[in-house]
Protein backbone atom coordinates (compact mmCIF):
# COMPACT_ATOMS: atom_id res chain seq x y z
CA UNK A 1 0.00 0.00 0.00
CA UNK A 2 1.07 3.66 -0.53
CA UNK A 3 -0.92 5.14 2.37
CA UNK A 4 0.72 7.63 3.93
CA UNK A 5 -0.37 10.21 6.38
CA UNK A 6 -3.19 9.15 9.12
CA UNK A 7 -2.96 5.05 8.13
CA UNK A 8 -5.92 3.75 10.66
CA UNK A 9 -8.03 3.71 13.61
CA UNK A 10 -5.77 3.14 16.50
CA UNK A 11 -7.20 3.04 19.81
CA UNK A 12 -10.40 4.46 21.14
CA UNK A 13 -10.85 5.11 25.13
CA UNK A 14 -14.24 4.15 26.17
CA UNK A 15 -15.98 5.30 29.23
CA UNK A 16 -17.46 2.09 31.40
CA UNK A 17 -20.06 3.13 34.60
CA UNK A 18 -18.69 -0.70 36.16
CA UNK A 19 -15.36 -1.90 35.33
CA UNK A 20 -15.66 -5.68 35.98
CA UNK A 21 -19.02 -6.35 33.69
CA UNK A 22 -17.28 -4.11 31.04
CA UNK A 23 -13.86 -6.32 31.06
CA UNK A 24 -16.35 -9.93 30.94
CA UNK A 25 -18.10 -7.84 28.22
CA UNK A 26 -14.98 -6.95 25.85
CA UNK A 27 -13.01 -10.12 26.70
CA UNK A 28 -15.22 -12.98 27.65
CA UNK A 29 -18.43 -11.83 24.91
CA UNK A 30 -16.62 -10.06 21.83
CA UNK A 31 -13.11 -11.76 22.59
CA UNK A 32 -10.40 -9.25 22.93
CA UNK A 33 -7.50 -10.00 25.14
CA UNK A 34 -6.53 -7.90 28.14
CA UNK A 35 -3.28 -6.71 27.63
CA UNK A 36 -2.18 -4.09 30.47
CA UNK A 37 -4.13 -1.87 33.63
CA UNK A 38 -2.54 1.13 34.66
CA UNK A 39 -1.67 2.92 38.11
CA UNK A 40 -5.28 4.50 37.03
CA UNK A 41 -7.10 1.51 36.73
CA UNK A 42 -7.70 1.65 32.96
CA UNK A 43 -7.91 -1.81 31.15
CA UNK A 44 -6.13 -2.01 27.45
CA UNK A 45 -7.49 -4.75 25.25
CA UNK A 46 -6.53 -6.13 21.77
CA UNK A 47 -7.94 -8.03 19.18
CA UNK A 48 -6.42 -11.16 18.09
CA UNK A 49 -5.18 -9.58 14.83
CA UNK A 50 -4.23 -6.78 16.06
CA UNK A 51 -0.32 -6.04 16.05
CA UNK A 52 -0.29 -3.24 18.69
CA UNK A 53 -0.11 -3.21 22.30
CA UNK A 54 -3.92 -1.95 22.45
CA UNK A 55 -6.62 -0.91 20.98
CA UNK A 56 -9.27 -0.23 23.21
CA UNK A 57 -8.75 1.48 26.46
CA UNK A 58 -12.01 0.82 29.24
CA UNK A 59 -12.16 3.98 31.92
CA UNK A 60 -14.63 3.53 34.80
CA UNK A 61 -16.36 6.80 35.08
CA UNK A 62 -19.41 8.32 36.09
CA UNK A 63 -20.41 8.44 32.72
CA UNK A 64 -20.35 6.28 29.75
CA UNK A 65 -19.51 7.71 26.43
CA UNK A 66 -15.98 8.22 24.14
CA UNK A 67 -13.23 9.77 25.62
CA UNK A 68 -11.32 9.70 22.19
CA UNK A 69 -10.45 8.30 19.64
CA UNK A 70 -6.91 8.03 18.19
CA UNK A 71 -5.71 7.40 14.81
CA UNK A 72 -1.94 5.34 13.63
CA UNK A 73 0.03 8.26 11.79
CA UNK A 74 2.99 7.00 9.86
CA UNK A 75 5.92 8.01 11.34
CA UNK A 76 6.75 11.01 13.52
CA UNK A 77 7.40 13.08 10.42
CA UNK A 78 4.21 12.67 9.42
CA UNK A 79 3.07 13.19 12.96
CA UNK A 80 4.86 16.68 13.07
CA UNK A 81 4.01 17.63 9.52
CA UNK A 82 -0.08 16.89 10.40
CA UNK A 83 0.49 19.12 13.85
CA UNK A 84 1.90 21.73 11.82
CA UNK A 85 -1.08 21.87 9.53
CA UNK A 86 -3.42 21.56 12.42
CA UNK A 87 -2.34 24.29 14.09
CA UNK A 88 -1.78 26.39 10.78
CA UNK A 89 -5.52 25.59 9.92
CA UNK A 90 -6.30 26.80 13.45
CA UNK A 91 -6.60 24.07 15.44
CA UNK A 92 -5.79 23.95 19.11
CA UNK A 93 -3.32 21.07 19.56
CA UNK A 94 -2.02 19.63 22.70
CA UNK A 95 0.64 17.52 23.31
CA UNK A 96 -0.06 14.45 25.77
CA UNK A 97 3.62 12.72 27.19
CA UNK A 98 4.53 9.16 25.35
CA UNK A 99 3.66 6.89 28.56
CA UNK A 100 0.63 8.79 29.50
CA UNK A 101 -1.72 5.74 27.50
CA UNK A 102 1.04 3.03 28.49
CA UNK A 103 3.12 2.27 25.35
CA UNK A 104 1.92 4.39 23.58
CA UNK A 105 3.93 7.38 21.83
CA UNK A 106 3.32 11.04 22.28
CA UNK A 107 -0.42 12.00 20.93
CA UNK A 108 -1.47 15.12 19.45
CA UNK A 109 -4.75 15.94 21.30
CA UNK A 110 -7.27 18.15 19.21
CA UNK A 111 -11.14 19.12 19.27
CA UNK A 112 -12.90 18.54 15.71
CA UNK A 113 -15.85 20.43 14.95
CA UNK A 114 -18.39 18.05 16.20
CA UNK A 115 -16.88 18.26 19.51
CA UNK A 116 -15.23 15.00 19.66
CA UNK A 117 -11.72 15.01 20.91
CA UNK A 118 -9.17 12.83 18.16
CA UNK A 119 -5.49 12.14 19.08
CA UNK A 120 -2.91 11.20 16.11
CA UNK A 121 0.36 9.12 17.39
CA UNK A 122 2.81 7.41 15.27
CA UNK A 123 4.05 4.72 18.19
CA UNK A 124 2.86 2.02 20.29
CA UNK A 125 4.47 -0.81 21.29
CA UNK A 126 4.47 -3.58 18.26
CA UNK A 127 3.61 -7.04 20.28
CA UNK A 128 2.19 -8.87 17.35
CA UNK A 129 -0.56 -10.63 16.42
CA UNK A 130 -1.59 -13.96 18.04
CA UNK A 131 -0.34 -16.27 15.08
CA UNK A 132 3.11 -14.39 15.07
CA UNK A 133 4.75 -13.49 11.38
CA UNK A 134 6.72 -16.11 10.81
CA UNK A 135 5.03 -19.21 8.88
CA UNK A 136 1.61 -17.97 10.74
CA UNK A 137 -1.34 -20.08 11.39
CA UNK A 138 -4.32 -18.81 9.75
CA UNK A 139 -5.96 -18.18 13.18
CA UNK A 140 -4.98 -19.29 16.84
CA UNK A 141 -6.82 -21.47 19.17
CA UNK A 142 -8.57 -20.85 22.34
CA UNK A 143 -10.23 -17.42 21.14
CA UNK A 144 -13.40 -16.20 23.42
CA UNK A 145 -16.98 -15.31 22.57
CA UNK A 146 -17.11 -13.12 19.24
CA UNK A 147 -13.66 -13.51 18.24
CA UNK A 148 -13.60 -10.38 16.53
CA UNK A 149 -10.51 -9.67 14.29
CA UNK A 150 -9.62 -5.80 15.01
CA UNK A 151 -11.62 -2.71 16.15
CA UNK A 152 -12.65 -1.42 13.02
CA UNK A 153 -14.31 2.22 13.27
CA UNK A 154 -16.19 4.74 15.07
CA UNK A 155 -19.64 6.62 14.32
CA UNK A 156 -20.05 9.85 16.39
CA UNK A 157 -22.61 12.09 16.92
CA UNK A 158 -22.45 15.86 16.60
CA UNK A 159 -22.93 19.34 15.21
CA UNK A 160 -21.34 21.26 12.30
CA UNK A 161 -20.69 18.55 9.69
CA UNK A 162 -20.03 20.84 6.92
CA UNK A 163 -16.82 22.02 8.87
CA UNK A 164 -15.82 18.62 9.93
CA UNK A 165 -15.69 17.62 6.47
CA UNK A 166 -13.19 20.43 5.30
CA UNK A 167 -11.10 19.20 9.00
CA UNK A 168 -10.93 15.45 8.07
CA UNK A 169 -10.27 15.72 3.99
CA UNK A 170 -8.29 19.01 3.69
CA UNK A 171 -6.13 18.73 6.66
CA UNK A 172 -6.27 15.43 7.81
CA UNK A 173 -5.93 13.64 4.67
CA UNK A 174 -9.35 11.35 5.06
CA UNK A 175 -11.44 11.06 1.67
CA UNK A 176 -15.11 11.54 2.14
CA UNK A 177 -16.89 8.49 0.68
CA UNK A 178 -20.64 8.38 1.76
CA UNK A 179 -22.97 11.02 2.37
CA UNK A 180 -26.60 11.62 3.54
CA UNK A 181 -27.38 15.04 2.30
CA UNK A 182 -30.67 16.80 2.57
CA UNK A 183 -32.28 18.44 -0.08
CA UNK A 184 -31.10 22.16 0.80
CA UNK A 185 -27.39 20.38 0.27
CA UNK A 186 -27.36 20.49 4.48
CA UNK A 187 -25.41 17.31 5.45
CA UNK A 188 -26.96 14.50 7.55
CA UNK A 189 -23.75 12.00 7.66
CA UNK A 190 -20.88 11.74 6.57
CA UNK A 191 -18.31 8.99 6.04
CA UNK A 192 -14.55 9.31 5.99
CA UNK A 193 -11.84 6.56 4.51
CA UNK A 194 -7.89 7.33 5.51
CA UNK A 195 -7.19 4.07 4.48
CA UNK A 196 -8.79 1.00 1.68
CA UNK A 197 -11.81 1.09 3.91
CA UNK A 198 -15.10 2.22 2.86
CA UNK A 199 -15.08 4.19 6.16
CA UNK A 200 -12.74 4.80 9.06
CA UNK A 201 -14.54 7.10 11.13
CA UNK A 202 -18.03 8.46 10.58
CA UNK A 203 -20.42 11.09 11.73
CA UNK A 204 -24.13 11.86 12.09
CA UNK A 205 -25.60 15.03 12.38
CA UNK A 206 -27.15 15.69 16.04
CA UNK A 207 -27.38 19.11 17.85
CA UNK A 208 -25.73 17.73 21.28
CA UNK A 209 -22.32 17.88 20.36
CA UNK A 210 -19.54 14.79 21.42
CA UNK A 211 -21.98 11.78 21.51
CA UNK A 212 -21.17 8.39 21.23
CA UNK A 213 -22.62 6.08 18.66
CA UNK A 214 -20.81 3.18 18.54
CA UNK A 215 -17.47 1.69 18.38
CA UNK A 216 -17.62 -1.23 15.56
CA UNK A 217 -15.10 -4.24 15.56
CA UNK A 218 -14.79 -6.63 12.36
CA UNK A 219 -15.51 -9.99 11.69
CA UNK A 220 -14.84 -11.81 8.19
CA UNK A 221 -18.28 -13.74 7.43
CA UNK A 222 -22.24 -13.45 7.82
CA UNK A 223 -21.87 -16.93 9.47
CA UNK A 224 -19.31 -15.27 11.80
CA UNK A 225 -21.87 -12.26 12.46
CA UNK A 226 -24.85 -14.63 12.82
CA UNK A 227 -22.81 -16.57 15.39
CA UNK A 228 -22.25 -13.00 16.93
CA UNK A 229 -26.01 -12.55 17.37
CA UNK A 230 -26.37 -16.22 19.05
CA UNK A 231 -23.82 -15.44 21.76
CA UNK A 232 -25.37 -12.33 22.81
CA UNK A 233 -28.85 -14.12 23.37
CA UNK A 234 -26.81 -16.68 24.93
CA UNK A 235 -25.80 -13.82 27.32
CA UNK A 236 -28.11 -11.60 27.24
CA UNK A 237 -26.41 -9.23 25.50
CA UNK A 238 -28.98 -5.60 24.41
CA UNK A 239 -29.33 -5.94 20.94
CA UNK A 240 -30.22 -2.94 19.48
CA UNK A 241 -30.53 -4.53 15.67
CA UNK A 242 -29.68 -6.89 13.24
CA UNK A 243 -27.88 -9.14 11.94
CA UNK A 244 -29.61 -7.02 9.06
CA UNK A 245 -27.59 -5.12 6.33
CA UNK A 246 -26.61 -1.35 5.79
CA UNK A 247 -27.23 0.52 2.56
CA UNK A 248 -24.00 2.63 3.31
CA UNK A 249 -20.64 0.84 3.36
CA UNK A 250 -22.97 -2.40 2.18
CA UNK A 251 -21.57 -4.22 5.66
CA UNK A 252 -23.69 -6.66 7.30
CA UNK A 253 -24.06 -5.77 10.73
CA UNK A 254 -25.26 -5.91 14.17
CA UNK A 255 -25.92 -3.18 16.87
CA UNK A 256 -25.83 -4.13 20.34
CA UNK A 257 -24.87 -2.37 23.92
CA UNK A 258 -22.41 -2.89 25.96
CA UNK A 259 -23.19 -2.92 30.06
CA UNK A 260 -22.65 0.44 30.22
CA UNK A 261 -25.15 1.08 27.55
CA UNK A 262 -22.12 1.88 25.07
CA UNK A 263 -23.07 0.68 21.51
CA UNK A 264 -21.02 -1.73 19.81
CA UNK A 265 -21.25 -3.26 16.40
CA UNK A 266 -19.65 -6.49 14.92
CA UNK A 267 -19.99 -6.41 11.02
CA UNK A 268 -18.44 -8.07 8.23
CA UNK A 269 -17.88 -7.05 4.31
CA UNK A 270 -17.59 -3.76 2.75
CA UNK A 271 -16.18 -2.70 -0.56
CA UNK A 272 -12.83 -1.45 -1.18
CA UNK A 273 -12.05 2.24 -1.28
CA UNK A 274 -9.55 3.77 -3.42
CA UNK A 275 -8.58 7.43 -3.65
CA UNK A 276 -10.26 8.26 -7.20
CA UNK A 277 -13.45 6.39 -6.66
CA UNK A 278 -16.00 9.60 -6.30
CA UNK A 279 -18.25 9.74 -3.27
CA UNK A 280 -21.83 7.74 -3.07
CA UNK A 281 -24.46 9.88 -2.38
CA UNK A 282 -27.39 9.31 -0.24
CA UNK A 283 -30.75 11.30 -0.56
CA UNK A 284 -31.77 12.20 2.90
CA UNK A 285 -35.69 10.30 1.66
CA UNK A 286 -33.96 7.28 1.70
CA UNK A 287 -31.95 7.28 4.82
CA UNK A 288 -34.15 4.30 6.09
CA UNK A 289 -32.46 1.82 3.58
CA UNK A 290 -29.20 3.97 3.52
CA UNK A 291 -28.77 2.82 7.12
CA UNK A 292 -30.52 -0.30 7.57
CA UNK A 293 -31.32 -1.64 4.39
CA UNK A 294 -33.88 -4.35 4.66
CA UNK A 295 -36.38 -2.36 7.57
CA UNK A 296 -36.05 0.04 5.08
CA UNK A 297 -36.60 3.02 8.02
CA UNK A 298 -34.61 3.93 10.85
CA UNK A 299 -35.27 2.05 14.18
CA UNK A 300 -36.44 4.66 16.89
CA UNK A 301 -33.17 4.29 18.57
CA UNK A 302 -30.65 5.13 15.37
CA UNK A 303 -30.94 8.96 15.92
CA UNK A 304 -31.70 9.56 19.39
CA UNK A 305 -29.65 6.82 22.19
CA UNK A 306 -26.04 7.64 22.23
CA UNK A 307 -24.23 8.13 25.22
CA UNK B 1 -41.53 -11.97 45.63
CA UNK B 2 -43.10 -9.58 42.58
CA UNK B 3 -44.25 -6.02 42.87
CA UNK B 4 -46.51 -4.14 40.96
CA UNK B 5 -45.13 -1.02 38.58
CA UNK B 6 -47.80 1.52 37.27
CA UNK B 7 -47.02 3.61 34.86
CA UNK B 8 -48.87 6.91 35.63
CA UNK B 9 -48.65 8.31 32.52
CA UNK B 10 -51.12 5.17 31.32
CA UNK B 11 -52.14 3.86 34.05
CA UNK B 12 -50.92 0.26 32.60
CA UNK B 13 -49.24 -2.15 34.77
CA UNK B 14 -47.23 -4.82 34.88
CA UNK B 15 -45.29 -7.16 37.41
CA UNK B 16 -41.68 -6.67 38.32
CA UNK B 17 -40.24 -9.57 40.13
CA UNK B 18 -37.89 -8.78 42.85
CA UNK B 19 -34.22 -8.30 41.25
CA UNK B 20 -35.15 -7.78 38.37
CA UNK B 21 -35.45 -4.12 36.65
CA UNK B 22 -38.31 -1.79 36.09
CA UNK B 23 -37.37 -1.69 32.30
CA UNK B 24 -36.25 -5.43 31.42
CA UNK B 25 -39.63 -6.64 32.92
CA UNK B 26 -41.37 -4.42 31.28
CA UNK B 27 -39.57 -5.68 27.70
CA UNK B 28 -40.21 -9.38 28.97
CA UNK B 29 -44.01 -8.16 28.22
CA UNK B 30 -43.24 -6.99 24.80
CA UNK B 31 -44.96 -3.74 26.33
CA UNK B 32 -43.44 -0.03 25.76
CA UNK B 33 -45.10 2.22 28.22
CA UNK B 34 -41.34 3.67 29.07
CA UNK B 35 -38.57 4.15 25.71
CA UNK B 36 -36.70 1.39 25.61
CA UNK B 37 -32.83 2.55 24.25
CA UNK B 38 -29.68 0.76 25.63
CA UNK B 39 -30.64 -0.90 28.57
CA UNK B 40 -27.66 -0.20 30.48
CA UNK B 41 -28.00 3.16 32.35
CA UNK B 42 -26.26 4.84 29.66
CA UNK B 43 -28.61 6.69 27.18
CA UNK B 44 -31.59 8.25 29.43
CA UNK B 45 -34.07 7.60 26.87
CA UNK B 46 -35.86 5.36 29.26
CA UNK B 47 -35.69 7.74 32.43
CA UNK B 48 -38.69 7.93 34.97
CA UNK B 49 -39.76 9.92 37.49
CA UNK B 50 -40.52 7.38 40.64
CA UNK B 51 -44.12 9.22 42.51
CA UNK B 52 -45.01 9.02 45.96
CA UNK B 53 -42.86 7.66 49.09
CA UNK B 54 -41.70 4.56 47.19
CA UNK B 55 -39.02 2.19 48.06
CA UNK B 56 -36.63 0.86 45.55
CA UNK B 57 -32.63 1.18 45.09
CA UNK B 58 -30.63 1.55 41.95
CA UNK B 59 -27.77 0.27 40.47
CA UNK B 60 -25.26 2.59 38.85
CA UNK B 61 -26.56 5.16 36.26
CA UNK B 62 -24.97 7.60 33.78
CA UNK B 63 -24.67 11.07 35.65
CA UNK B 64 -25.11 12.22 32.07
CA UNK B 65 -28.75 11.59 32.54
CA UNK B 66 -29.48 11.59 35.89
CA UNK B 67 -27.92 14.10 38.89
CA UNK B 68 -27.59 13.46 42.20
CA UNK B 69 -30.30 16.20 42.81
CA UNK B 70 -32.13 14.57 39.86
CA UNK B 71 -31.77 11.41 42.49
CA UNK B 72 -33.02 13.05 45.47
CA UNK B 73 -36.07 13.80 43.77
CA UNK B 74 -37.10 10.58 42.66
CA UNK B 75 -35.63 10.44 39.12
CA UNK B 76 -34.14 7.06 37.80
CA UNK B 77 -33.50 5.24 34.96
CA UNK B 78 -35.55 2.35 34.39
CA UNK B 79 -33.59 -0.03 33.35
CA UNK B 80 -31.32 0.77 36.69
CA UNK B 81 -34.27 0.77 38.81
CA UNK B 82 -35.41 -2.24 41.01
CA UNK B 83 -38.33 -2.05 43.03
CA UNK B 84 -38.62 -2.72 46.82
CA UNK B 85 -42.20 -2.63 46.95
CA UNK B 86 -45.24 -1.24 44.27
CA UNK B 87 -44.38 1.30 41.87
CA UNK B 88 -45.46 4.35 40.21
CA UNK B 89 -43.62 5.81 37.84
CA UNK B 90 -44.03 8.37 35.27
CA UNK B 91 -41.83 8.59 31.79
CA UNK B 92 -39.84 11.01 31.52
CA UNK B 93 -38.17 10.65 28.49
CA UNK B 94 -34.43 12.42 27.43
CA UNK B 95 -32.65 14.91 29.54
CA UNK B 96 -32.03 17.03 26.51
CA UNK B 97 -34.29 17.78 23.55
CA UNK B 98 -32.62 16.51 20.69
CA UNK B 99 -34.27 17.76 17.59
CA UNK B 100 -34.39 15.16 14.91
CA UNK B 101 -32.51 16.15 11.76
CA UNK B 102 -35.01 14.00 9.44
CA UNK B 103 -38.85 14.60 10.96
CA UNK B 104 -37.46 18.38 12.76
CA UNK B 105 -36.32 19.75 9.63
CA UNK B 106 -33.03 21.17 8.16
CA UNK B 107 -29.88 20.26 10.03
CA UNK B 108 -27.09 22.83 11.41
CA UNK B 109 -25.23 23.60 8.35
CA UNK B 110 -21.42 24.53 8.75
S1 LIG C 1 -32.39 2.35 28.26
FE1 LIG C 1 -30.62 3.65 28.11
S2 LIG C 1 -30.50 4.43 30.14
FE2 LIG C 1 -32.10 2.94 30.30
FE1 LIG D 1 -20.45 1.01 12.01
Amino acid sequence: MSFRGVMRPGHAVIRVLEMEPAVTHYVERLGLIKTNEDAQGRVYLKAWDEHDAFSIVLREADAPGLDVMAFKVHGTAELDRLEADLRAYGVNCERVAAGELADCGHRVRFEIPTGHAIELYAEKKYVGNLVGNHNPNPWPEGLKGMQVYRFDHCLLYGPKLADNLDLFTNVLGFDLTERIVTPDGGLLATFFSCSNKAHDIAFVHHDVPDKFHHASFMLMTWEEVLRAADIMSMHDIAIDIGPTRHGITRGRTIYFFDPSGNRNEVFCGDYTWYPDREPITWEAGEIGRAIFYHDRRLNENFLGVVT
Amino acid sequence: MAFTITVADTGERFPCAEGQNVLAAMVRLGRRDIPVGCRGGGCGICRVQVLGAARYRTLKMSRAQVSAADEARGIALACKLLPEADLTVKALGLLECRLNPVAGGAPHRG
